[in-house]
């Protein structure tokens, strides 16, 4: 057992500090088309974070959304206008102390939270234990994931589609309109 | 790229593994992770490597710009209007406990594979339809 979680420590300590320095490095170079590619990468290993977390919903989404559609996407609008970005016209102070502001007081949130994976959590013996108590009798779909986003939070998800439908709607209209006129 | 025969070649051969794991990843979502919004995103992305590999005009004859626009809200549709049957069959809305004749489990799995039908629908053509928009802008 001790040797499990060093091991799952060790690559949790790979992955962000690969996520840093990735981080680092979108920060430092100019040339917009490399941006794009380390964006990917960067999604490729929250991807595996989140299935160190278990999480492999999430990490599936971050895969195909952040690594795939997103890098496609930024591709295709950097091809539109320059490659090389700008050199800045301010002082970045200003914005590195909110940063660095906001980065404090959230890791200083992180103190308030329950340890990772607690079972007493008010998310684990809440309505979170009621789902997995009542799931599989009442929809018979052994997937509670699934079940909670389809069918107790329908509502939620119907809400979560709408959104995805105003925003290419948003989208349509601004780049349709653009073309248009130029 | 559409000289380059590597590309075309792996393309083709990938292709249609993207779409058939697309549709187990929505089809399977009861089971195993995924479901509408990922297999919406893998269907969109089975587009996208075929549009980039062979060309905008290649990908708009096999999947058209006028169907992608329409089935945008038909996917938005989809899912309210299950809640709208769901009115009808005496419940709530969006409750899928009488959609197949009073057996609820049976009635909450036809629910969940309409609802994520819907999710499929919206999220495959509003992503194709923002790269159909981006794409065929051209450089100006």
């Amino acid at each position: 057992m001790e040797t499990v979680i060093n091991m799952e420590a060790l690559i949790n300590m790979v992955l962000l500090t690969l996520l840093a320095l990735i981080t680092l490095g979108i920060i430092r170079v100019r040339n917009l088309f490399a941006v794009v590619v380390l964006t990917g990468a960067y999604s490729f290993l929250m991807a595996s974070v989140m299935i160190v977390l278990d999480a492999v919903d999430v990490a599936m989404t971050e895969a195909s959304v952040g690594a795939g559609i997103s890098t496609v996407l930024a591709l295709s609008a950097l091809y539109l206008t320059k490659t090389e970005e700008a050199p800045p016209r301010y002082t970045a102070a200003l914005p590195l102390f909110v940063v660095i502001g906001t980065g404090a007081v959230l890791i200083y949130g992180t103190y308030g939270l329950p340890h990772f994976g607690m079972a007493d959590t008010p998310m684990n013996t809440g309505v979170g234990a009621d789902y997995l108590a009542r799931n599989y009798q009442e929809t018979g779909v052994p997937n509670v994931v699934t079940s909670v986003l389809a069918s107790y939070r329908g509502f939620d998800t119907l809400g979560e589609t709408t959104v995805i439908f105003t925003a290419g709607i948003g989208v349509l209209l601004l780049l349709k309109r653009f073309r248009q006129e130029g | 790229m559409r000289l380059d025969t590597i590309l075309r070649v792996c393309a083709k051969l990938f292709i249609p593994f993207i779409f058939v794991f697309g549709l187990y990843v929505q089809l399977h979502g009861d089971y195993g992770p995924g479901g509408g919004f990922q297999a919406g995103v893998i269907i969109a992305a089975g587009v996208f490597l075929y549009a980039i590999i062979y060309g905008l005009s290649a990908a708009q004859r096999a999947v058209p710009k006028g169907l992608v626009e329409f089935m945008v809200p038909m996917g938005v549709l989809i899912f309210a209007g299950t809640g709208i049957y769901s009115f009808v069959v005496d419940t709530n809305y969006l409750d899928y406990n009488n959609l197949a004749h009073g057996d609820a489990v049976e009635g909450q799995h036809w629910g969940i594979f309409l609802v994520e039908i819907g999710v499929l629908v919206t999220v495959a053509s509003t992503m194709i339809a923002i790269f159909y928009a981006f794409a065929g802008r051209g450089r100006q």
